[in-house]
């Protein structure tokens, strides 16, 4: 069934074949895409409805108490974690498509998708070393 | 610019084609897409801020949490569910070779879906917002 699937895809693609690695971003698109639906549409409904007073009532003690909890903040922070690079990922390579479908064949290219991945390692830095880095007090 | 000539190009043919409602899916797809992404990098800096102490974190989410906001939530939460929607219906298509035939009523059915979870939850935003 994977290659009825393979097969169609390449036939659609006629003027840009899929290399393995861009059939590999293809699949991980949909895994990603389907791992986001479950753990980000639980982060929304989490943050806004089970923290009392919603989203608007977020601070940072808030956000202390559950990076802070010492039995559940290990996991809050996974949790943190994963949505951070499975989200940056599943957007970052949608925004390189489209990038790729728009500009053609010259320099701002090039330069477009470095910034992108500049963005992307840069912002997943700063995701991470807050998310696991952060000690209350310093 | 060529971009804006390509996608004005595109919408007048996606008025008149067979397969409108499904060009359409996919071009709202990749304008909430660019929009979520636009508001992940920001909301990533903010949380970055925690990193500053107690103070400063507060002042910004005290900034950020203008009425406007509520209006921007409305737009990011139909942003989400639209993109997550037509998201599962292009994983569903793509893994279910004998589905192929009915991409046409797939659309149908994904704005089906979005609207029952889209309006009940934008009568409870708002709802919220207005009545004490």
């Amino acid at each position: 069934m994977i290659d009825k699937i393979i097969a169609h895809q390449a036939a659609i693609r006629k003027e840009r074949p899929l290399s393995p690695f861009e059939m590999f971003l293809w699949f991980f698109m949909r895994v990603s895409g389907a791992i986001l639906m479950i753990i980000a549409v639980f982060h929304l409904l989490y943050m806004q409805f089970i923290i009392p007073g919603g989203v608007t009532a977020i601070d940072y003690s808030v956000i202390i108490a559950r990076w802070s909890d010492p039995f559940w903040g290990f996991f809050w922070r996974t949790f943190d974690l994963l949505l951070l690079v499975f989200g940056l990922s599943h957007g970052s390579n949608g925004i390189r498509n489209i990038i790729e479908d728009y500009i053609h064949h010259n320099p701002w290219r090039i330069v477009s998708k470095i910034v992108l991945y500049l963005a992307y390692v840069v912002l997943i830095g700063m995701g991470a070393v807050i998310i696991f880095g952060f000690r209350a007090g310093g | 610019m060529r971009v804006l000539n390509n996608t004005a190009n595109f919408i007048l043919q996606a008025c008149t084609t067979q397969e409108r409602e499904e060009q359409i899916a996919w071009l709202l797809h990749r304008v909430t897409g660019i929009g979520i992404f636009i508001f992940l990098t920001l909301h990533i800096v903010h949380i970055w801020l925690i990193g500053f102490g107690a103070e400063p974190f507060n002042s910004v989410t005290a900034f950020l949490n203008q009425p406007l906001a509520r209006l921007l939530h409305i737009f990011l939460f139909f942003s989400v569910l639209f993109h997550a929607v037509n998201g599962t219906r292009v994983i569903i298509l793509d893994f279910w070779p004998a589905l192929w035939q009915y991409r046409r009523q797939s659309v149908n059915i994904a704005t089906t879906v979005f609207l029952l979870i889209f309006i009940p939850s934008i009568l409870l935003i708002l709802m919220d917002a207005f009545l004490p």
